[in-house]
């Protein structure tokens, strides 16, 4: 599955089929059954490799993982399940960094380093700069005395804190933003390591100032032969500044290919729609009217089949259409409707609590009518919109006496599949019968 | 363009410091007609969110205001303090930046709502309560059955669709909306940016957008202001100073956004100044590339793009270098000046 044919791969991390789950603490009482009380999927199950000397874009909306995953690469989360194997340029062993611990782990952090997304709070407000960028070299045992001073002023030099001598003795409260974060990036890079993992550095910049810092980190790159991974949701910023782009949803790689592949043919529909929405300035173009609806749903709660399909303007009968979607469809409908209508409806339907599940099959009871009520109301809500694409999935409305039974079709697996130059993880994109 | 909501005449915002009087809003004019939307854009610090509050009298104890600021042809300044409460939220209205912090978690949706109408119809019923809060609810796309919700049970793009509806349920004529989208991702903030774009169908409001966006600017305003160190650099129809900007601030600013089309880095030298002690003359000359000797000596004035007075919907931009008209040959000769050093400019 190499996506650069043309270049020796030398992976420096291989992440393997990683999750990262986070269990969720419920109620007391529930606990004290010992009742499961659910699960977080940040991270569920991710496959990619970082090749040395690229920087690797992962995109996404908040609550799609890649801050986790980001993390996880520097064992600052514990991984549930599987493997992050980092192979240092230097020759030192390999080793699995979502396996090691305590003393082990903290001397592997040396090579792995991360630059934070908000530098005002990435800096101890009590610590002057000298002590703070040179904070690593003495948790290290690196370097004391003039060494450590010429050490902490070489590397504010490299990031264009200059004169450093003027910068050594302040507080972060006397810089700027952008001084603040060149002064991350300075203490992230003391330790000379291989990999910076970089979550959002520029989000909290102003737009004057975003340019300077990814030059910046650009520069850097070239002349520490640096690896970078690039934890962003600004699409615009990734196309310029990554090699190739990982864009997750829900814990998962949707689609992983180079850049300029991605952004010039975006296969998910999920990639498609957010290209679509990043609000641009040429006042020419016109804002995009079929948004996908909804919001990233809940990682405790994935829906059935492809995470992206409630959403999906392209979505399909075998895409994992589940009651919960049917409600969402319904509630939708009442917006359309006079509030007279609505409330007839309500107390015909009920709460929707009978759609309020995953499974492929429904069973909706009449509250204040007859199941011919209910088979009316939603055919109304059908023919409003017959080119929905829940009904693709849905394969059948029967009238029973318990009520109205609906059953859904199943749903395909999505794994991530080679395509063209890239890998996308959805149904449109079968298996190459080759 | 139709009537004018909120005209604004040389607004000055200023508070006290122990370092001296912040000049957060220094002069501002500009006006709102019916059904407008108006973006206002500019760094972090360069005065736009205190110019927002301070349009609805949400300024912080310590803050001084003066200036004309006329909402349907009365002056909201020279009005008591009462008689300004009775504007806010029936006239005036404002949409705040983090919904969750907005909201009473103890309080249901439909409470809220309620207690918004009381305050302002205390003899509404509960019957025309519910009604008219769920008609803003629909247009806005929460479903009825969410009334009695808390707000916990809402994602964060729903909170701000019940910031919105909270804002609109009383009809205000003018709202603020202080980035409004920051908080969310980028599917869920093209939707708030249709809806506040779409607002004007339903409600007949007109909307003051404050955000650092530029590309949320060009897709929902209308006209925008750019606004530097205190001031109204340039202000005119949305499409044209985005095609076609007059000052070298927003030009500079425009080509430093990173959209996806950009093949270059291009950043602002410098940063923006200190509100306590700003440079003399034009705000913006200590990193304007097009500087000249004039720029740091005199202020320019707001004018007309055809060097004309300011008029209702005219394009206005204030520097020299665009509106050039009377000044000498030494006047406009390059700025000298001293190399600006790296570290002044992170």
């Amino acid at each position: 599955m190499p996506t650069k044919p043309e270049l020796a791969l030398d992976p420096v991390l291989e992440v393997e089929d990683l999750k990262i789950h986070f269990a969720l603490r419920g109620s007391g009482f529930a606990r004290l059954l010992g009742r499961d009380t659910g699960t977080v999927r940040a991270v569920d199950g991710v496959n990619l490799d970082l090749e040395r000397g690229e920087v690797l874009g992962l995109v996404g909306e908040s609550g799609s993982g890649k801050t986790t995953l980001g993390r996880a690469m520097l064992g600052l989360v514990a991984a549930t399940s599987g493997s992050i194997h980092h192979r240092p340029g230097d020759g030192s062993p390999d080793t699995d960094i979502a396996a090691l611990r305590g003393k082990a782990l903290r001397q592997r952090r040396t090579r792995l380093q991360m630059v934070f997304q908000d530098p005002h709070a990435a800096l101890n407000p009590s610590m002057d700069i000298e002590t703070a960028v040179g904070h690593p070299l003495v948790i290290h045992k690196r370097a004391s005395g003039d060494e450590l001073r010429a050490r902490v002023v070489s590397a504010l030099e490299r990031v264009g804190l200059v004169p450093a001598e003027q910068f050594l003795s302040k507080y972060p409260s006397d810089l700027s933003g952008g001084q603040k974060q060149r002064a991350v990036i300075a203490r992230a890079i003391i330790l000379d390591p291989e990999v910076l993992i970089a979550d959002e550095p520029v989000s909290m910049l102003d737009m004057s100032v975003r340019a300077k810092i990814l030059q910046l980190m650009l520069d850097l790159k070239d002349d520490l032969g640096l690896t970078y991974v690039y934890i962003t949701h600004d699409l615009a910023t990734a196309k310029f500044f990554c090699d190739r782009v990982a864009i997750m949803y829900l814990g998962k790689v949707v689609e992983i290919g180079p850049t300029a592949e991605i952004f010039a043919h975006p296969r998910h529909p999920y990639t498609q729609a957010l290209l679509k929405a990043i609000p641009d300035v040429d006042p020419n173009k016109a804002m995009p009217r079929d948004l996908p609806r909804g919001e990233i749903p809940d990682a405790a709660r994935p829906p059935r089949g492809c995470s992206f399909h409630p959403r999906c303007p392209l979505a399909r009968a075998d895409c994992g259409w589940e009651p919960r979607d049917l409600k969402a469809l319904v509630e939708e409908h009442w917006t359309r409707v006079p509030v007279a209508d609505y409330e007839r409806e309500h107390a015909l339907v009920g709460g929707l609590a009978d759609l309020d599940h995953s499974e492929n099959r429904a069973v909706v009871k009449p509250h204040g009518g007859t199941v011919a009520d209910l088979d009316a109301l939603f055919d109304r809500i059908r023919t409003e919109n017959a080119a929905e694409p829940l009904w693709q999935g849905v394969t059948s409305i029967t009238a029973t006496e318990d009520g109205l039974v609906f059953e859904f079709a199943p749903a395909a697996e999505v794994p991530l599949r080679p395509s063209g130059p890239t890998e996308v993880a959805c149904v449109l994109y079968p298996p190459d019968p080759s | 363009m139709s009537e004018t909501v909120i005209d604004a005449t040389d607004l000055r915002i200023w508070y006290g410091t122990p370092r001296g009087p912040v000049r957060a809003v220094d002069g501002v004019s500009f006006s709102v007609g019916r059904g407008e939307i108006l973006g206002l854009v500019g760094e972090s610090g360069c005065g736009k969110s205190t110019l927002g509050r301070g349009l609805l009298g949400l300024l912080p104890e310590g803050a001084k205001m003066d200036g004309e600021l006329k909402f349907a042809g009365d002056d909201l300044l020279a009005m008591s303090p009462k008689e300004r409460f009775a504007h806010r939220g029936r006239d005036l209205a404002m949409i705040f930046q983090e919904p969750l912090t907005r909201l009473n978690p103890l309080m249901r949706i439909s409470e809220h709502f309620t207690e918004t109408l009381r305050v302002h119809h205390p003899k509404m019923s509960p019957a025309d309560v519910e009604t008219r809060s769920l008609d803003v609810l629909r247009l806005i796309g929460i479903p009825p059955s969410r009334w009695r919700a808390y707000p916990h049970e809402f994602s964060g793009g729903m909170r701000q669709r019940l910031m919105i509806a909270l804002a609109l349920v009383l009809r205000p004529a003018f709202v603020v909306a202080d980035e409004p989208t920051t908080a969310l991702d980028v599917l869920v903030e093209a939707q708030i940016i249709k809806l506040l774009h779409d607002l004007r169908e339903n409600f007949e409001t007109s909307l003051l957008l404050i955000t650092h966006n530029l590309g949320i600017i060009a897709e929902a305003c209308d006209r925008v202001a750019v606004m530097y160190a205190g001031k109204i650099v340039e202000i005119g129809d949305a499409r044209t100073v985005f095609a076609d900007p007059q000052h070298p601030y927003t030009r500079e600013l425009l080509r430093s956004t990173i959209t996806l089309t950009t093949d270059g880095l291009h950043s602002i030298p410098g940063a923006p100044p200190d509100l306590v002690s700003p440079p003399s003359g034009c705000h913006f000359h200590p990193r304007c590339p097009d500087a000249m000797t004039i720029c740091p000596l005199r202020e320019p004035a707001m004018l007309a793009r055809d060097g004309g007075p300011v008029h209702v919907g005219s394009n206005d931009v204030a520097c020299w270098a665009a509106n050039p008209a009377g000044l000498s040959d030494a006047d406009l000769a390059p700025l000298v000046r001293e190399e600006l050093s790296v570290a002044d400019e992170a």
